[in-house]
């Protein structure tokens, strides 16, 4: 089963390869032709699916000092429940007093209920090719993976949530750093481009919903399956902002934004991204 | 059942429909400055606590000067114009040209400038020359098609300003600190905010203003 899908990813990434590297010459049209046929290719099987397996097999199994698994964890549907989970976070979570996303939430579980330190838990957050793969981006490709075809669904009614959603706009327009960059600077406008990429506008639920309900996703280019919680980090990277903590109440405030913006549109992740 | 006197029934009425005009006050309206003030302490408290030094970029990237500060805080509403002009005359102060008043350089180096997407990133190394990415917003010389649309194209911008010393000063101050002309822009002050020196900033107005260069072809 790998084996065929990577000789599809192989095929797929040399034609969008090459159509980038001919350079200043490759007409708009070209490209969007490679990555057409590109997506025709993975159609019957994202990569990504290589980790939702990886993910929904380490679900079930006794874990850490404490030998737990992650049936004990609470996503908010009640312990062990994945179905359609990821479509309602971040929530907030009374036993760690905490408004959290997927990702912090695994966290949580794994030094609160397996008995890890949070420093292991958080090791490798991202992973760093196939020698280095990350159980936390496997986890959440599991997670979202069942919640593939729900209605995103988060809830701003629990004022903590709602806090988290109003801050979490306020820093998409923060400025500062050497570039005066804001989220905003890339992504509040309809129709921009950065070189050759697309910029989706955050601010609008088509475009938030577009965005959001595609991660986590397969990234081609690196050959990994990334959550959101990178998303956010490599686009501060790009902000030169400095380094987003993993996990941090930033993070999560931006995801509830973004997230609840999504709502009403169907959750089709994990995605695959150039 | 108790029996309520028409007045008592009047005046809960009255606050019952205070009470809904509030409610509805305070979803239709924008919150008080007040509001959005205590807000932004909040997340700018919340940031500080998220985020760790690291490589080039230091817990100082976080803080705002006043252009910054002004234009997050206008960033969801329309600027007013008393800001739009406080910021551009602040700005345009702060222009620093030349001591030697050679304002062009080498389009061909500016060209590489243009090109060069690295910089000021914690991943970058801070040893190697900064670039500046023009391309990444603009259109310049055509034969570059990978360039990005957040800014307008700059394809034959000396040619149609016309090849004259004002061309030749807007370019250096807009490059320097683009605030000066164009409040809230969301194009990086090259030269104020130190990302490019000063021989880069020549060598990135001659690719603007030069006749030979590609982008006036
Ligand atoms: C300098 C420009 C820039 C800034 C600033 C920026 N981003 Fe991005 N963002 C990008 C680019 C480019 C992409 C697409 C990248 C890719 O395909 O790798 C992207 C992609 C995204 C996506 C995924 C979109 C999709 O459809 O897959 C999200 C979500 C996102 N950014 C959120 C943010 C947030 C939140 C911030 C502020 C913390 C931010 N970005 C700041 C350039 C930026
Ligand atoms: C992050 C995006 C971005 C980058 C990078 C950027 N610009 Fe801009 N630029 C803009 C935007 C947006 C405008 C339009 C608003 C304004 O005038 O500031 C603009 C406007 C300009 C103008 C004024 C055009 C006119 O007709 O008056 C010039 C000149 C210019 N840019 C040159 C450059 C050069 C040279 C570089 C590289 C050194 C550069 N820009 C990099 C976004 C950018």
């Amino acid at each position: 089963m790998p084996s065929i899908r990577s000789l599809r990813l192989i095929t797929g990434a040399v034609a969008i390869g090459a159509a980038l590297l001919a350079g200043p010459v490759v007409a708009q049209t070209t490209l969007e032709n490679a990555s057409a046929k590109y997506r025709q290719d993975l159609a019957e099987g994202n990569p990504a699916d290589l980790w939702v397996a990886r993910g929904q097999e380490m679900w079930t199994q006794p874990r850490g000092p404490k030998k737990v698994s992650f049936e004990s964890c609470d996503l908010g549907q009640g312990p062990g429940v994945v179905k359609g989970a990821y479509a309602t976070l971040p929530r907030y979570f009374p036993d760690a007093g905490r408004v959290m996303d997927l990702e912090t939430r695994l966290v949580w579980c794994m030094v609160n209920q397996q008995g890890y330190t949070h420093a292991e838990a958080t090791k490798l957050t991202f992973g760093n090719g196939s020698r280095h793969r990350s159980d936390l981006e496997a986890l959440t490709a599991y997670v979202a993976k069942e919640s593939d075809g729900v209605k995103m669904n988060v809830s701003l009614a629990d004022p903590h949530v709602k806090e988290m959603y109003d801050i979490g706009k306020k820093a998409f327009f923060y400025h500062a750093g050497t570039h005066d960059f804001a989220c905003a600077t890339c992504h509040a406008s309809d129709d921009l481009r950065i070189r050759l990429q697309y910029l989706p506008n955050l601010t609008k639920p088509a475009g938030a919903q577009k965005a959001y309900t595609t991660w986590p996703a397969y990234r081609v280019a690196q050959g990994e399956t990334r959550s959101f919680q990178w998303r956010l980090h490599d686009c501060f990277r790009q902000q030169r902002f400095p380094d987003l903590i993993y996990g941090s109440d930033l993070s999560i405030a931006l995801t509830t934004y973004l997230a609840a913006s999504a709502n009403g549109a169907v959750y089709v992740g994990p995605g695959i991204k150039l | 059942m108790t029996t309520r006197s028409p007045v008592t029934t009047l005046v809960r009425g009255a606050v019952a429909g205070l009470a809904i005009a509030a409610a509805l006050y305070g979803c239709a309206s924008a919150p008080t400055a007040q509001d959005d003030a205590a807000l932004t302490a909040r997340t700018i408290a919340m940031m500080k606590a998220s985020f760790r030094p690291k490589g080039q970029a230091g817990m100082d990237r976080l803080d705002q000067d006043e252009t910054q500060r002004l234009c997050s805080q206008y960033a969801e509403g329309k600027l007013p114009e008393s800001v739009v002009k406080k910021i551009e005359q602040e700005n345009l102060a702060a222009v620093k040209y030349p001591a030697d008043g050679t304002l062009v350089g080498d389009w061909k180096a500016g060209e590489k400038v243009a090109e060069l997407g690295r910089g000021m990133q914690f991943s970058d190394d801070p040893k190697k020359p900064n670039g500046a990415n023009c391309y990444a917003c603009h259109q310049l010389s055509p034969k570059q098609e990978a360039y990005g649309t957040i800014g307008p194209s700059l394809y034959q911008f000396g040619k149609k300003r016309g090849y004259t010393d004002q061309t030749r000063t807007y370019a250096w101050a807009k490059v320097y600190d683009a605030e000066a002309f164009s409040a809230c822009t969301n194009m990086p002050r090259f030269g104020q905010h130190h990302i490019l020196t000063e021989q880069q900033i020549r060598d990135v107005v001659a690719l603007l203003v030069d006749p030979a260069s590609p982008v006036n072809q």
